[in-house]
């Protein structure tokens, strides 16, 4: 904007307040990295210094290869994944139902839907137990998937919609002057452009249902059905001293979240502006 | 080929009338223009025809068979949108041949018949390109490709020029022209543009409001516009509308001064006048005279802005370059056979006028 | 063509127009139901139950101990001591996050939103937090708090606002900024990125205008920024601050709602009474009053949108 002179002073302020933005949401991640690479015996001895003396991979090998967290990785995998799935699946049917179609009731579903997500979920958490407990279901990934896939539901909904508004109407049109079905035009032309979305929305219902903790401490009690966040909890009060280990399998968990987060971070702004707003 | 009629035909949104007893046959290659100011309903009539819209009451027939609720698919009528509707993940030969891709048509058919239309409109060397690396012009013709590859039984077209600039616009307009010559087909046009409608109609529709004003070929609309919305809406630059008196013989315009009309049957109720800027000559013994505001030198045409006293605004414009100055007076002679007049409630009082035909 | 065929006789008509009557009045519905189904089931039924359990006592330590027993859980609530601390602790553990969220947030899309060298990494690696799993940013920045393995206590001696490098998470006086910071952290990006497209949807032609006007800075933001983003920071700041107030994850990690309840928030409470005391009525008696509250939070604040703000 201010095209007239550049201020020395406003410059290196904005280049400071980059730095300090930086360092602070950085700074935590590289913390767990570095005590996850620190050996052991280094831990209490260079306690605060930025960089370790020497470094050690031992932590990773103990934590995947002598600890049930390659089991609880693959428990979460197997949930976020199924969630991702169902979640998409589903959201983009009603997402396209709401971009499409006018129909009677419309605007009362998607108050409803607003309203689920406003509402405390934890509100939920004692009633859904005895649901899943009456069908004989507690300690199923299945019912987790489940539930996620509901609670998910909403938000993906809004962010399919606003990839189905983007694409314009004329061109299903055009397909069906074309002489397709509805469905043909759907699967020839209005899947193949949605692509980016559906990705989009498998990315953050799956860092969702990744993340979740709550839900999966009331439902989950045995151990070899316990998810990734369930396993570094318990893991970190029955071993509150290995610090090393526990680190590196926060780094470990740290890894499906990141990628997603690569794929999906330029559609961030896109999916945020169009009206469904949550974390 | 095909013959289209729409019989009382009704669109309705709830309560909310867009289409009012639509009435209207189209000739079985002919070229009808629909035309009319935004919201006028014809591109929703457009769309019912193509099946991309219920009828809400009427009949819908092509070739005497009621195609009301035939699905778009199965209508056999190909369109071209606005937008061109160009699917972005489909390169130019597949664009165009998606119609027979989902036919099932064979491929080597479908390949030669993408290639022949492909040369018809100069897009062969493009065939291998996805729409995002077309111009304007070039979607334009690939949205047209996509149309006549299937040889349907019409064309629609929805405002397919209004994206173009103006010197595109006119060569696609000529393309259109020429196709439609070449083809023989039926074809509807939906504009705004009274250029496209005058020049490329066989007959045009005037729409407003919902209701059909007025269908006829461009020169009936011209000279004989059937109100003053078709007097106002055809022809460019708009018409001058007068408050007059009407008395047997002639009118008496506002500043009292007596108009004689010839051949005037009986139009006492008439109210107001209408005339086109380009029959009111400029001379020194007319019947008015004004002070000329703004003037316009076109090089080809010049157009005058005039006030004249009691009446009003008054826009004249004459062939050539007429050195005529702001603030200047200017005589001038409405030319009687050209004389519009119209009734309070806007129709046109027809006059039994000999030297109308030309 | 078939259809066309069949259009003529009567019976082929109805099936057309059924078959119209399919495609603009159930199809959509056909798209929506497994949507609608799981909401009704997963969400909305036991959200009905959930309000009905409030009036029951279902404590499944106690299995003998059950029925309806009408407002006894909300009496119970009403002399509840940690029911009010809680609350008390929702409001400023609520209100400090939204407010540095908020600010940060700002200030960061405000950046975002100018020219500057390897923006895109820079965007990418700054709103990295947004992604790290919740419990995850909770154990890390637990142990950021740890003197044993965290250099912040540290640090904070250092800057003398400690007189000792211990945790902050154990001082009740002073635990609750723990997870707060915490939250801070995860949640700037967040509103960066809302920020950041509502700025960028401002016509750049109203900053010319503005120049050519000779307005400052200062005054362009205060004249043509907030007014802008004002209608956007409202829906957010409303949506979000609901978020927080029910966003038990991180102090659940974090301190567990301790020392002495000193960090115990309401949606927390709800969560230690359902899964720990498994008492169930008395946690649906919490999250009815917790819902009623937010609610009237957000009448309140909608009926101020609805007053200030004119676009």
């Amino acid at each position: 904007m201010s095209i007239a002179r550049p201020r020395p002073l406003l410059i290196a302020g904005k280049y400071a307040a980059l730095l300090g933005y930086l360092t602070f949401a950085l700074f935590p991640l590289y913390w767990l990295l570095k005590i996850a690479i620190t050996p052991d015996q280094l831990i209490f001895t260079e306690g605060t210094q930025l960089w370790p003396s020497s470094l050690t991979f031992d932590n990773f090998r103990t934590v995947l290869f002598q600890t049930d967290f390659l089991a609880y990785f693959g428990n979460s995998l197997y949930v976020s994944l199924g969630t991702a799935a169902a979640t998409t699946l589903i959201a983009a049917g009603a997402g396209y139902a709401f971009s499409r179609f006018d129909f009677g009731g419309k605007k009362i579903i998607i108050a409803v839907m607003l309203i689920t997500q406003m509402f405390p979920l934890l509100m939920i958490i004692a009633p859904i137990y005895k649901i899943v407990a009456s069908f004989g279901m507690l300690n199923s990934l299945t019912s987790l998937i489940v539930v996620y896939t509901a609670f998910n539901i909403p938000f993906a909904t809004f962010l399919m919609q606003s990839f189905f508004d983007g694409i314009p109407k004329d061109l299903e049109e055009a397909a069906m002057m074309d002489g397709c079905s509805r469905f043909q035009a759907l699967r020839k032309v209005i899947f193949p452009l949605t692509l980016p979305g559906l990705g989009a929305t498998l990315g953050f219902v799956f860092t969702a249902a990744w993340s979740e903790l709550l839900f999966a401490l009331m439902l989950i009690s045995k151990n070899e059905a316990m998810t990734f966040p369930m396993g570094l909890l318990t893991f970190v009060s029955k071993f509150s001293v290995d610090w090393g280990q526990m680190m590196a399998a926060g780094v470990l968990a740290l890894i499906p979240s990141c990628l997603f987060f690569i794929f999906i971070q330029r559609y961030l702004v896109q999916g945020l502006t169009s009206g469904a707003v949550k974390g | 080929m095909a013959r289209i009629e729409l019989r009382n035909v009704v669109k309705r949104y709830g309560a909310v009338e867009v289409l009012r007893d639509i009435n209207l046959d189209v000739e079985d290659g002919e070229f009808i223009v629909l035309v009319g100011p935004s919201g006028c309903g014809k591109s929703t009539l457009l769309r019912m025809i193509a099946g991309l819209e219920p009828i809400t009451a009427g009949d819908f027939m092509i070739d005497d068979i009621r195609m009301n609720d035939v699905r778009p698919r199965d209508r056999d009528i190909a369109m071209v949108f606005q937008s061109y509707a160009l699917y972005p993940h489909m390169d130019v030969a597949r664009n165009m041949g998606f119609s027979m891709e989902i036919r099932k048509d064979p491929a080597t058919e479908r390949a030669s018949r993408v290639k022949q239309a492909a040369d018809t409109l100069g897009l062969t060397a493009l065939t291998e390109r996805l729409p995002k690396a077309l111009s304007g012009g070039q979607r334009q013709r690939v949205a047209m490709g996509r149309a006549i590859i299937r040889d349907p039984r019409a064309f629609l077209f929805d405002e397919p020029l209004s994206n173009l600039d103006a010197a595109l616009r006119v060569e696609m307009r000529l393309e259109i022209a020429r196709l439609h010559q070449k083809l023989g087909a039926t074809m509807i046009y939906v504009t705004h543009d009274q250029v496209e409608a005058l020049t490329l109609a066989d007959r045009i529709v005037v729409l407003n409001g919902g209701d059909i004003q007025q269908v006829g070929s461009p020169l009936d609309l011209y000279e004989r516009p059937a109100n003053k919305f078709v007097a106002q809406f055809i022809g460019s630059p708009t018409m001058n509308l007068v408050p007059i008196k009407g008395r047997p013989e002639g009118v008496t315009l506002a500043d009292g001064a007596l108009l004689k009309l010839p051949h005037l049957p009986d139009s006492p109720d008439a109210i107001e006048l209408g005339i086109r800027p380009e029959h009111i000559e400029v001379t020194d013994q007319g019947d008015l005279s004004g002070i000329a505001d703004v003037v316009e030198h076109l090089g080809s045409d010049t157009n005058i802005y005039l006030n004249v006293e009691k009446l009003g605004p008054l826009m004249v414009r004459k062939h050539g370059n007429i050195p005529i100055r702001p603030g200047e007076r200017v005589g001038l002679r409405i030319q009687p056979e050209n004389v519009h007049l119209f009734a309070p409630d806007g129709s046109a009082l027809r006059r039994a006028s000999p030297n109308m035909a030309a | 063509m078939t259809t066309r065929s069949q259009a003529i006789d009567v019976s082929g008509e109805t099936r057309a127009r059924r078959s119209l009557y399919w495609q603009y009045m159930v199809e959509p519905f056909l798209y929506l139901s497994p949507a609608i189904v799981l909401i009704g089931t997963v969400m909305l039924i036991p959200l009905i139950v959930g309000i009905s359990y409030s009036f029951q006592a279902i404590e499944l330590l106690n299995p003998f101990n059950t029925g309806w027993v009408g407002l006894e859980n909300y009496q119970q609530l009403w002399s509840d001591r940690k029911f009010w601390i809680a609350l008390e602790n929702t409001f400023w553990w609520t209100f400090w996050s939204i407010s540095f969220q908020f600010l940060l947030g700002l200030g960061l899309a405000m950046l975002l939103n100018t020219q500057f060298y390897g923006k895109k990494l820079f965007q990418a690696l700054v709103f990295l937090p947004w992604a790290v799993p919740t419990f995850l940013s909770a154990l890390t920045w637990a142990w950021l708090f740890n003197p044993v393995i965290g250099p912040l206590p540290h640090w904070m001696v250092a800057l003398g606002i400690l007189s000792e490098p211990y945790n902050i998470m154990g001082d009740p006086e002073i635990a609750m900024w723990g997870p707060i910071v915490a939250n801070i952290w995860f949640g700037v990006p967040f509103f960066a990125i809302t920020l950041l497209a509502a700025l960028q949807s401002i016509p750049s032609e109203l900053y010319e205008a503005a120049e050519i006007d000779g307005a400052s800075a200062w005054q362009t933001f205060t004249k043509i920024t907030l007014p802008f983003l004002a209608p956007m920071i409202a829906i957010t700041v409303m949506l979000r601050t609901i978020w927080i107030a029910n966003f038990a994850d991180l102090i659940y990690v974090m301190t567990g709602g301790g020392p002495a309840n000193s960090t115990q928030i309401v949606s927390s409470y709800i969560f230690t009474t359902a899964f720990r005391k498994l008492d169930f009525g008395y946690a649906s008696a919490i999250a009815v009053a917790l819902l009623f509250i937010l609610l009237i939070y957000a009448v309140i604040l909608l009926w101020l949108r609805k007053k200030l703000v004119k676009i």
